[in-house]
């Protein structure tokens, strides 16, 4: 078992034999969250602080509960409230937390790039909840262990993403992660919605769904947020809905099993039908959720562990 | 024929009609040549040279009509792009039926109309109306055109994948230049990815805002404000950008400048998919025919100097532009009996066009078979329609006109409902005697 990282920035650092050892750890998990007794140790003594600077329900609830089931001191900050109203920099802000000796760091932040600014100045771990349109690793990996247990491996597959591509940081993750896992990738949506170049990130880019999916083994969907939907990028919910909207007609050009999944929250009725998120055949979007819990206690597993074999820098 | 019953009802007629003894205009081959053409079910069944007696090709028909052409022209029918009827909002300036008897009486067998309508037409329920209403009352093909921005406001696009499957043939927000370039460019990336023909004005919004006139001698000399010709290679220069860009099809509704011309030869050499139009009016008008302040000669963009209307000639005969159009914009008397500056733009040309366009012919400026590749042949192909050509098989959209009679025109008996010609008291020489709609007489003059 190799996990040679100190931090969790993205996906794009990682090797697939590292990634595999995510997913095997987290899979120990998934057992572990579905029995009574939901309280380990394994970041017992270590303060794990969410810093969330833009607004998120999910994913913060998602780490909190990871951090509390393997016993870590957890708070939150609302970062949006604090000081940065204020008028602090990042940096500053960075610092002043670094003063508090916090083991693990939990960062999402509006801008591409930030976290990483973040890390390079605070001494413990940290993780990235999503940053702009960057990354969004913890998603990519919950994805993945998603597919791998729906479809009993994670090679091999092909696996349509579609939607808003371009503003995505979901889409860059999981591009980054199937590829590197050897899938077959199709990216799905409006011109509009396409950053340019992503074909040579070793996808297919299709602005025809039926065409897109024809085959697929995996539909993820995207989220389309509101306000990209009045006529700057798309024309309109109901023109984006009757091209890229995914319903039972569409879906039956992919492969009969195929899975559907969504990172949520959802807009019923603009990027996919509501009978067919809720169908338990086809859609795995609550596994999804569940995978997050167990991804995250996985990763911050791994790096406390890291943190643990490391001569403490903080105590220097 | 009582009112709303279907012009075209019927169809194609069963019965087959014969044309003989035609000059027969192919702007296909670039050649006229003498024969005769059996049209039966609204196409050309047949072409036959004038070596073939008529008493045999008739022989074999059964019932059917005999037209005389006595050596007069028979070309593919005009396919005008950018066509202005009143409907939604100005009936009392064009109605679809008002229009079609126009273009039918012009020789005009398809008409493209304009979105800039008092109510704009840009959602899939207006293009709707626009559908029926022109079914009904038009006795001509009406293809309608959509906005490419909501209100042709230039902020957002409009559902260009809804107004594609309701009939729209090209996108276009006319003369509202879109100011915002990452409007524009999303705009057209979007209609690319769905293969939408967008059709664009190439004019620099700020320099043209509130002008009447092309900047140079006369227009100092009348004191009326003017935008300099440059506006309008600026506005090219800026959509060649965009087109190489997005890769979006793109047709430029009029190119009007000598200045433009480099720009517009460059970008097709380097293989953009680009096409430019001109209009009727700057092909036979100058700045100087606007004289005292004669309002029936504002037009959008203003008519230019002789030195422009040449060079425009010249790049017609070239290929360089493509295709011409009337830009039929019909505008009632109290909006053109105003001070120059104050009245509105435009003016009507369906009836008028072709025999206005026969004077590059008769000065030798252009053949017949050039002169229709750029009226009937290019934008049917550019539209993607089977029309424009003389061929058999092809559909029997056609007319028939003498090249040489002479008219002085008489705005007062033209069919539109609007009166608002130039050329009102001008001297042409052609006339159109027959005009055929899938085969259907709609016209005989």
């Amino acid at each position: 078992m190799r996990f040679d990282h100190r931090h969790l920035l993205g996906i794009e650092p990682l090797r697939p034999d590292e990634i595999t050892t995510i997913l095997d750890l987290a899979e120990q998990y998934v057992r572990f969250n579905r029995g009574r007794d939901k309280h380990a140790n394994a970041l017992a003594g270590l303060t794990q602080i969410n810093m969330f600077f833009e607004n998120s329900t999910r994913t913060q609830a998602s780490f909190e509960l990871a951090g509390k089931r393997l016993g870590a001191d957890v708070m939150n900050m609302s970062m949006q409230a604090s000081s940065v109203k204020k008028g602090e920099t990042l940096i500053d802000t960075a610092l002043t937390l670094n003063a508090m000796h916090p083991d693990l760091l939990v960062v999402r932040h509006p801008h591409s790039g930030a976290v990483d600014l973040l890390a390079q100045k605070v001494n413990c771990a940290v993780l990235n909840a999503g940053d702009g349109r960057h990354e969004h690793p913890t998603q990519a990996l919950l994805d993945a262990l998603t597919i791998r247990r729906a479809k009993g491996r994670l090679h091999r597959l092909t696996i349509a993403i579609c939607g808003d591509i371009a503003h995505s940081r979901v889409a860059r993750s999981n591009l980054l992660l199937l590829h590197k896992m050897e899938n077959r990738i199709r990216l799905i949506g409006p011109e509009t919605l396409m950053p340019t170049g992503i074909e040579d990130f070793g996808a297919e880019v299709f602005a025809d769904m039926r065409e897109g999916l024809k085959g697929a083994d995996v539909v993820m969907m995207l989220r389309l947020q509101k306000e990209r939907m009045d006529g700057g990028f798309i024309p309109s919910e109901r023109e984006y809905y009757h091209r890229f909207g995914l319903d039972a007609e569409k879906l039956s050009h992919a492969a009969p099993d195929a899975i559907v999944m969504h990172p949520g929250p959802m807009n019923r009725g603009v990027e996919i039908d509501g009978t067919l998120a809720d169908d338990i055949n086809r859609s795995v979007i609550q596994d999804q959720v569940e995978m997050g819990v167990a991804v995250r206690m996985a990763a911050m597993d791994l790096l406390a562990r890291n943190l643990r074999a490391r001569p403490s820098e903080v105590m220097a | 024929m009582s009112d709303g019953e279907d012009p075209r009802a019927g169809g194609a007629s069963p019965v087959a009609t014969v044309i003989a003894d035609a000059r027969l205009i192919d702007p296909d081959a670039g050649e006229e040549r003498a024969g005769h053409v059996v049209i039966r079910d609204g196409r050309i069944a047949a072409i036959h040279g004038a070596g073939q007696s008529v008493a045999e090709i008739v022989a074999g028909l059964g019932e059917h009509r005999l037209v005389e052409a006595r050596g007069r022209c028979l070309a593919p029918g005009i396919v005008d792009i950018g066509v202005k009827v009143g409907e939604p909002g100005e009936r009392h300036k064009e109605s679809y039926g008002t229009a079609g008897a126009a273009a039918a009486a012009g020789g005009v067998t398809t008409i493209v109309t304009r979105p800039d309508t008092e109510q704009c037409i840009d959602t899939p329920e207006a293009l709707e109306f626009i559908r029926r209403r022109a079914v009904t009352a038009a006795p001509v093909n009406v293809l309608p055109m959509a906005a490419l921005t909501k209100g042709r406001q230039g902020r957002e696009m409009t559902e260009i994948g809804f107004l594609m499957d309701a009939g729209a043939v090209a996108f276009t927000d006319c003369d509202a230049v879109i100011a915002d370039t990452r409007v524009a460019a999303r705009a057209m990336t979007y209609a690319a990815g769905l293969g939408a023909l967008v059709m664009g004005h190439p004019q620099d919004p700020g320099l043209s805002r509130g002008a009447a006139a092309t900047s140079g001698k006369f227009a100092s000399l009348r004191g009326l404000p003017s935008v300099s010709p440059m506006a309008e290679r600026m506005g090219l220069d800026r959509d060649i950008a965009l087109v190489e860009m997005t890769g979006v099809r793109y047709h430029a509704d009029q190119i009007t400048t000598a200045r433009a011309l480099p720009a517009l030869e460059r970008a097709k050499r380097n293989g953009l998919r680009m096409t430019a139009g001109t209009s009727m009016h700057h092909l036979t008008l100058n700045e100087m025919d606007v004289a005292d302040y004669r309002t029936f000669f504002k037009v959008k963009p203003p008519l230019r100097s002789e030195d422009d209307r040449q060079a425009i000639i010249e790049a017609l005969r070239d290929g360089l532009i493509d295709v011409i159009g009337s830009f039929h914009t019909p505008q009632d008397e109290e909006s053109k009996r105003l001070p120059f500056e104050e009245a509105a733009s435009g003016a009507v040309g369906l009836e008028t066009m072709l025999p206005v366009l026969l004077r590059l012919y008769h000065a030798e400026d252009l053949t017949l078979p050039a002169l229709f590749r750029a009226l009937s042949l290019n934008p049917a192909r550019l539209l993607g329609l089977e029309c424009g050509r003389m061929a058999e098989g092809a559909p029997a959209d056609l007319v028939l006109f003498d090249p040489e009679k002479p008219l002085v025109l008489d705005r007062f008996k033209l069919r539109s409902k609007s009166k608002n010609t130039p050329f009102d008291g001008a001297r042409l020489q052609g006339r159109v005697l027959g005009t055929w709609v899938g085969g259907r007489r709609v016209h005989e003059g």
